[in-house]
């Protein structure tokens, strides 16, 4: 909870001394209430205000970071439990597992293709964070081998998954540089694995049967001297890890309680792929802060990538694009000249096709008052002569030499008026962004 | 350590509707379905009655579609002339808990049917299958406005769901559903006022707001998931909070949506680097819909029995 200004100040040396350049010591605690100021103006603090003021300023959910440079996962410290609140900060890491008991071959053939789990769609490159090493074998050896390996032939970062102590130390000894996650902390061996955590400075995580001995656990944990700590909440019963992770997120929020005041990982194993993906997008979706699959096709991972980057976008950014002429590539006065719509869904497929095609092109984005193709153009807000003067706006004729202009394929049914309005030739374009390509390499061409 | 005590307490729920009418009732459906019903925020039963399992209708359309990749036609191969057939193979072996018939061919771009033949196929899909039915005009109004009353009449009694009321055109599908016992879907394009005003408006005829089911229109993944996702989280919020205009089912459009996406429909020779086709387009649309789920999610318009199988089975271990 947050202290108050008189909370504050009755913990501050309250001689009205002026150091911190505040008139009195309440002055300076009411302005660290609003956080206006920072403890550390106050040379005269004890540490005893320093503990206190410092645990409650703290975020509710810790953020821990797993990894160095610039794979570095960070997740933790949301502040919401609903999107449409606040934008949610740090998006779920996405982990894929490779198992210490493949031979040499298989090994090396899998964690190529996780290191390949790249993609690229609207523009964007969307890529997995983590590789999750699991001590299958239950020997050191070949568990070290296996982390020595990855931390050499991969640039992401590591999840070390056993729960043999003796093992974890085997491979950390291999692969501490890259501040792997250490995964395999339960009830039985957490005091040896926090140890490790600490002596390596290592993020670990934790796991329980229920979220009340867990928080017994993060207690215990902490007083070792390990401060980044992540829940780990997976299990056999989605509808159990699901519930688990919402009264995590809720305790941590709602009741500033801190001994669950971490993220939280979910590990996903089933036969039926499908599934599989399914339930990481569901706990993805629902506060997991890593989720850990065994799936290494792209066909997989790319809806979870694409749930992730859905799910944390920004609830505030606006729903329309400035509706002007953009240039797409390096266009010349021959380049084709398309029109669509200024809602920004509408706009970013049609400028993903066009820049995919390789063909520098002009796309005017017609004010549709952020609506769609057909919404418009049902609304009337999208007619021959919104597009004309569109077009004499946004200075079109100064920039092509041609009057050839490419419309939604959607509204070919105003193809004869446009072209009567406009006196420009009017070529009905794909109905759907996704043509765009083969329609400007064949159509335009020719 | 005791933990606190996360578990909210709402006020209000989500309505429930029963869609579908047997004999009893003056229809012909072997089974109705009931949907809504929530005290809670998605499964989270540990706080509050979760109220019916979310359900699936299987898309079926009056004319074979032309956009639809080969992945999606080749279950549905030897029956895509055939909307009857058609909606037995989504009952029968692929499971659908309502078949929800879109009337695509009456639209004036795509065929311009008459009144006469959507009721043939209309009546064909009833006589064919005893779930109940979602019938969904072609979103062209004049036409839908021509033809939706005559299609109401032929399946009088059935307790289908009709759609779609907009804000600008809801007036003669909200008369005709009143008439003939069906319930009604209203539509808002992404905007969580207009899905009130439009349910606000529909109510003002007199039309029970337990018949109402919501529609926000949808975004695949990747194509504006979020927007849709969000509103009907706060939709959900709000029935919960006791807001009554608000407190209606919800129904996405999942199925036509993911599969206009790239990621689902293009060849494995144009984008090599994305995988497999027959696994990519299915589970495209699996994601799409059990990523809407946990927004608040009532009724699932889905298209591929691989897609379908895995959401029910993900609703099955969560539920």
């Amino acid at each position: 909870m947050a202290l108050t200004g008189l909370d504050i100040y009755k913990l501050l040396p309250k001689t009205n001394c002026k150091k911190c350049g505040r008139p009195t010591c309440l002055a300076f605690a009411m302005q660290l209430a609003q956080k206006k100021a920072s403890l550390s103006d106050c040379p005269d603090v004890s540490e005893e205000a320093k503990n206190v003021l410092g645990a409650a300023s703290a975020p509710p959910i810790k953020l821990v970071t797993v990894g160095t440079d610039a794979k570095k996962v960070e997740i933790g410290e949301e502040n919401v439990l609903f999107r449409h609140e606040e934008k949610f900060y740090h998006p779920t890491g996405v982990a894929v597992t490779i198992q210490d008991d493949l031979d040499d071959a298989a090994f090396q053939g899998r964690l190529k293709k996780i290191n390949e789990l790249k993609m690229t769609r609207v523009g964007t490159e969307i890529e997995i964070d983590l590789v999750a090493v699991i001590n299958k074998s239950n020997n050191a050896e070949k568990f070290a081998e296996a982390a020595k390996k990855v931390c050499s032939d991969s640039h992401l970062s590591i999840i070390l998954s056993s729960t043999s102590v003796e093992n974890m130390k085997a491979a950390l000894a291999n692969c501490a540089e890259k501040r792997p996650l250490i995964h395999g902390a339960n009830p039985e061996n957490y005091e040896s694995m926090a140890a490790l955590a600490k002596e390596k400075n290592c993020p670990m995580t934790i796991t329980a049967p229920t979220l009340e001995e867990l928080a017994d656990l993060t207690e215990h944990i902490k007083k070792a001297g390990v401060e980044e700590i992540i829940l780990d909440v997976s299990g056999d019963n989605p509808k159990e890890v699901l519930q688990k992770l919402t009264k995590v997120r809720r305790a941590a929020l709602k009741k500033n309680f801190r001994a669950l005041g971490f993220p939280m990982i979910t590990f996903v194993h089933e036969d039926d792929s499908f599934l599989e993906i399914a339930l990481a997008s569901t706990y993805l979706v629902k506060y997991a802060g890593i989720v850990v699959v065994d799936n290494c096709e792209p066909w997989g991972i790319m809806p979870l990538l694409t749930a992730r980057t859905n799910i944390f976008t920004d609830p505030q950014k606006p729903i329309q694009v400035e509706p002007k002429l953009y240039a797409v590539g390096d266009v010349k006065e021959d380049s084709p000249v398309l029109f669509t719509t200024n809602f920004s869904l509408t706009y970013y497929s049609v400028e993903g096709e066009v820049e995919g095609s390789r063909i520098p092109a002009y796309i005017l984005s017609v004010d549709t008052g952020g609506t769609s193709v057909l919404t418009a153009y049902s609304g009337d807000k999208l007619n021959d002569k919104v597009v004309a003067k569109a077009i004499a706006d946004a200075g079109v004729e100064a920039k092509v030499k041609h009057r050839k202009l490419i419309i939604p394929g959607l509204v070919a049914v105003m193809s004869g008026k446009l072209q009567e309005t406009l006196g420009w030739e009017v070529l009905v374009g794909p109905r759907e962004a996704s043509g765009i390509p083969s329609y400007l390499k064949t159509v335009w061409k020719s | 350590m005791e933990i606190p005590n996360v578990a909210d307490k709402w006020t209000g729920s989500v309505c429930e509707i029963t869609l579908g009418a047997t004999k009893d009732s003056g229809g012909s459906r072997q089974k109705t379905i009931t949907i809504g019903g929530s005290k809670t925020v998605p499964f989270m039963d540990f706080e509050g009655n979760p109220g019916h399992k979310p359900v699936i209708a299987m898309d079926v359309y009056d004319i074979p579609p032309d956009d639809w990749t080969d992945t999606l036609a080749k279950p549905f191969a030897d029956v895509l002339n055939d909307p009857a057939q058609w909606a037995k193979k989504c009952v029968e072996q692929y499971g659908a808990d309502l078949i929800c018939l879109k009337l695509d061919g009456i639209h004036p771009d795509k065929g311009n049917r008459s009144a006469e033949e959507a009721v043939k196929t209309v009546k064909s899909v009833l006589a064919a299958v005893g779930v109940p039915l979602v019938i969904w005009g072609c979103e062209h109004d004049e036409k839908d406005n021509e033809v939706m009353p005559k299609v109401s009449q032929a399946a009088k009694g059935e307790n289908c769901l009709m759609g779609i009321a907009s804000q600008d055109n809801y007036k003669t599908l909200t008369a005709t559903c009143l008439a003939d016992g069906h319930s009604i879907i209203t539509m808002a394009p992404v905007d969580i006022n207009i899905g009130k005003q439009v349910n606000i408006l529909v109510s003002e005829m007199d039309f029970p707001l337990n018949r109402i089911v919501m529609f926000q229109s949808t975004g695949a993944l990747g194509y504006g998931l979020e927007y849709t996702y969000s509103i009907q989280e706060r939709e959900r919020l709000a029935a919960l909070t006791g807001d009554k205009m608000m407190s209606m089912p919800v129904i996405c459009d999942v199925g036509h949506e993911a599969w206009r996406a790239k990621e689902a429909k293009s060849s494995d020779s144009d984008v090599p680097q994305w995988g497999s086709k027959e696994e990519r387009g299915p589970l495209w649309e699996a994601i799409t819909a059990v990523t809407l789920l946990q927004s608040g999610a009532d009724i699932i318009r889905m298209s591929h029995p691989r897609a379908v199988a895995t959401v029910k089975k993900c609703i099955g271990r969560l539920y």
